[in-house]
């Protein structure tokens, strides 16, 4: 039993760390220590910057103008993403759209796409809830009514992450009101600046501006759009949930993150003694570390499943409710770390120890974790059903 | 990376698997267990012939030298049986206080016997006062010529009643909690001034008190410096709370399979409970309690052996198994309901036996105390 990477995987370890020493800007770093979104502008040079060295797009083959990389390189890449300070970047185009075209689409679709994502002339979101159907996703509404050469489409999505920066939509619509209600879904992809299309914010709990809800007014959408056949919407969405499972559990920044929590408590004091010597603390600190050393391991065998060849065994299914609890349980901490600190709100870096002046975003935000990509509750109905056999 | 099991490891798996299936049932083990001596001869003779009694034990002295991830394919089935031969007191405790502190002479008289079942024997390191600090060694032995003489109590020593040697910690120099002048002494169980009151365990194992007065044994019966026997009694220990680790899992895995399988069953309001999502989601969580343990393991299993990772990964995995034991056995009662509080189904005992795990070798807060404290 090891899990001790080969030589050629140790050298691909160097050259990726290399890499990032050499390429990742000090205010890209700085922000995302601090939990902070980059900019647009910054986010699209960044992976531009990334694709010109053919990283983009960790999970892609090459054909695709993936790296083509294994299991274990993509986690080794991740680890040193995360280690060297970068952001995750944006995956809803790169994790999402990519492997539902080159699965789903027509050559034409893949052709006009695919390369659009790498280079970042597209940003794609994701037109999935709606307001009266957030877990229950397939009770969604918003139609899309064949018309000549279009769909015709009416309706709304919420919770759009990032909308108002994309300039295009993949989307789940109703084609058909008949049979099972699943069967009644497509796939569309729709573009931002269609006649009838608006975009409205929604601001969040963090004080940010990441969420959006999406109206459509009779948009008319060329049927060419359409991923895959008619109906076949909410297969192409199951697809992705079992795509890639080697990095969602998030341990590579949750160890980073660790790393700043454990700096927060050394550096900021309590009763004249760094936070860090309390036994109190300690104690959370500890059990945070171990409960995020369980989940790594459970990642590994993950992998090491994968790497064998083999399908992802049942500790997999877990990994995003246990990958999301330790990201919360840090959160929790830099808020306690931050006592007073916690009060001023969107001061900037200037009224406090700017990490402790952040973390309350952080942890706000952290609070989308158990919610978004299906909420722990309905992991857990998930779990009880597939895994355990419950019904 | 790899992770599978070796060919060996998945065989010898299986045929502990299997002589638990077969031949442990729980009313097999209720009946050893109520009746004298309250193991089984017959079983601790079939895993000398199986082998299983050498699995740890150096090679060159009748054992297989096996790393603790082949030790974990013996224990891990064990605990899923409730196994309560003296496997961990005997063969895990006392074999690796031997092993690791014992001269050659020593080694090879005892060693060999323990492995082919002849020997059974306890360590015997705990006192009244000391709870779980192997430091803490009252019990002394005084130099007198070419002799030692014994005096103190040994308190909850597992196995004690069946033992004909036991290996006990006593204090040849130095205070009450100095880590230096404590020795590890071979005793003989029948030797005069020495006194085993025995007792059954919350468990359904057994263990006894063993008090020495004025235990006179030749001064070849020190393993190894008398001054110096707390490296060897760390190493019994360390081993001992890694393979308690697997049999714990061993045992979580039983007892959330018999509740899943429980609740798919049970009726009540005309349905499965199963069908509920409260109890769908508990069943998850301990799914998920159970995984995450067998992951902890599986990182125990590859560090152990490197002395910079072992007392941190140790600790870790003693207070991730100790706090998902605990929730899983509680569940476990909880969800059967009024018979999962009874002597007569199975449960009840997982639950007790899973509790004792909580509390061994550093209960699982002192586990976390001393994580927080050394280990961040």
């Amino acid at each position: 039993m090891n899990v001790d990477f080969s030589p050629a995987e140790l050298e691909f370890q160097q050259q990726v760390r290399q890499w990032f020493a050499d390429n990742l800007p000090a205010d890209l770093k700085r922000k995302n220590e601090l939990g902070k979104m980059p900019s647009r502008d910054e986010l699209v040079a960044w992976q531009r910057k990334l694709n010109e060295q053919g990283w983009l797009a960790p999970g892609w083959p090459e054909e695709h103008g993936g790296p083509g990389w294994t299991a274990t390189q993509r986690y080794i890449f991740d680890l040193e993403r995360a280690r060297a300070g970068a952001p995750i970047g944006l995956s809803m185009g790169i994790v999402m759209l990519g492997p539902v075209l080159m699965a789903f689409g027509t050559p034409e679709q893949k052709q006009t796409y695919l390369p659009r994502i790498l280079s970042c002339d597209d940003w794609w979101c994701q037109g999935y809830s709606e307001p009266g159907s957030g877990s229950d996703l397939a009770s969604l509404k918003t139609s899309a009514v064949p018309d000549g050469d279009s769909y015709v489409v009416n309706g709304s999505k919420i919770w759009t992450t990032y909308a108002h920066y994309a300039n295009r939509m993949f989307c789940l619509v109703r084609t058909s009101n008949e049979g099972k209600k699943q069967a009644g879904i497509s796939f569309l992809l729709i573009d931002m600046d269609t006649p009838g299309l608006e975009v409205r914010p929604i601001i969040s709990i963090d004080g940010e501006h990441h969420l959006n809800e999406v109206f459509f007014t009779d948009v008319r959408v060329p049927k060419a759009n359409l991923v895959g056949q008619e109906g076949q919407g909410w297969t192409i969405a199951k697809y992705l949930l079992t795509h890639e499972r080697t990095t969602i559990a998030g341990v590579a920044d949750s160890k980073v993150n660790l790393g700043i929590l454990k700096a927060m408590a050394a550096e900021n004091q309590s009763n004249g003694k760094p936070m860090l010597e309390d036994p109190r603390i300690r104690r959370r600190i500890a059990q945070v570390e171990i409960d995020l050393l369980a989940l790594e391991w459970t990642n590994l065998r993950t992998l090491a499943a994968t790497a064998a060849g083999k399908a992802p065994g049942p500790e997999s299914s877990n990994l995003k409710l246990a990958g999301t609890a330790v990201q919360q349980a840090i959160t929790e901490l830099m808020v306690e770390i931050a006592g007073p600190w916690a009060w001023p709100w969107q001061t900037g870096d200037y009224v406090g120890p700017p990490e402790l002046a952040h973390a309350v975003e952080r942890y706000n935000f952290a609070r989308a974790a158990t919610i978004y990509g299906g909420s722990d509750e309905v992991q857990k109905n998930v779990l009880a059903k597939m895994m355990l056999g419950l019904k | 990376m790899d992770l599978t099991l070796s060919d060996e490891q998945k065989l010898i798996r299986q045929a502990v698997e299997r002589f638990i299936r077969n031949d442990y049932s729980f009313d097999a083990r209720k009946k050893i267990i109520g009746a004298e001596p309250g193991y089984s001869t017959a079983h601790w003779q079939t895993f000398a012939e199986l082998g299983w009694l050498g699995v740890p034990l150096p090679e060159a002295h009748g054992g297989f030298g096996g790393a603790l991830a082949d030790l974990l394919q013996v224990v891990e089935p064990f605990g899923a049986g409730m196994v309560v031969e003296p496997y961990l007191p005997s063969v895990i405790l006392a074999g690796t206080a031997i092993a690791e502190g014992g001269s050659e002479a020593q080694q090879a008289e005892l060693l060999p016997a323990i492995a082919d079942g002849t020997l059974i024997a306890a360590l015997a390191h705990g006192e009244r006062q000391s709870r779980f600090n192997p430091h803490d060694v009252q019990t002394s032995a005084r130099r007198e010529g070419d002799a030692y003489l014994l005096d103190g109590q040994k308190t909850v020593v597992p196995g004690a009643p069946w033992a004909q040697k036991f290996i006990v910690s006593a204090r040849t120099a130095g205070e009450r909690f100095d880590a230096e002048g404590i020795g590890l002494f071979v005793v003989d169980a029948d030797a005069a001034g020495l006194q085993v009151d025995s007792y059954r365990t919350a468990d359904g194992a057994r263990a006894g008190n063993v008090t020495l007065q004025q235990v006179r044994v030749p001064a070849s019966a020190a393993l190894g410096d008398p001054a110096a026997g707390l490296t060897a009694l760390t190493a019994a220990l360390d081993l001992g709370l890694a393979a308690a680790c697997g049999e714990a899992l061993g045992a979580m895995q039983a007892v959330y399979q018999r509740t899943l399988d429980y609740v798919k069953t049970r009726k009540q309001f005309d349905v499965p409970i199963g069908s509920f999502q409260v109890i769908q989601h508990r069943l998850v969580d301990m799914f998920t309690a159970v995984e995450s343990s067998r992951s902890m393991l599986t990182m125990l299993a590859v560090r152990f052996a490197d002395p910079q990772e072992r007392a941190r990964a140790l600790t870790a995995t003693k207070v991730h198994l100790g706090q998902n034991a605990r929730y899983v056995a509680q569940q476990a009662v909880q969800l059967h309901g009024g018979i999962g509080m009874t002597e007569e189904l199975d449960i009840g005992h997982y639950f007790r036996r899973l509790t004792l795990f909580c509390l061994a070798f550093g209960s699982t807060d002192e586990q976390l105390e001393t994580y927080a404290a050394e280990h961040i």
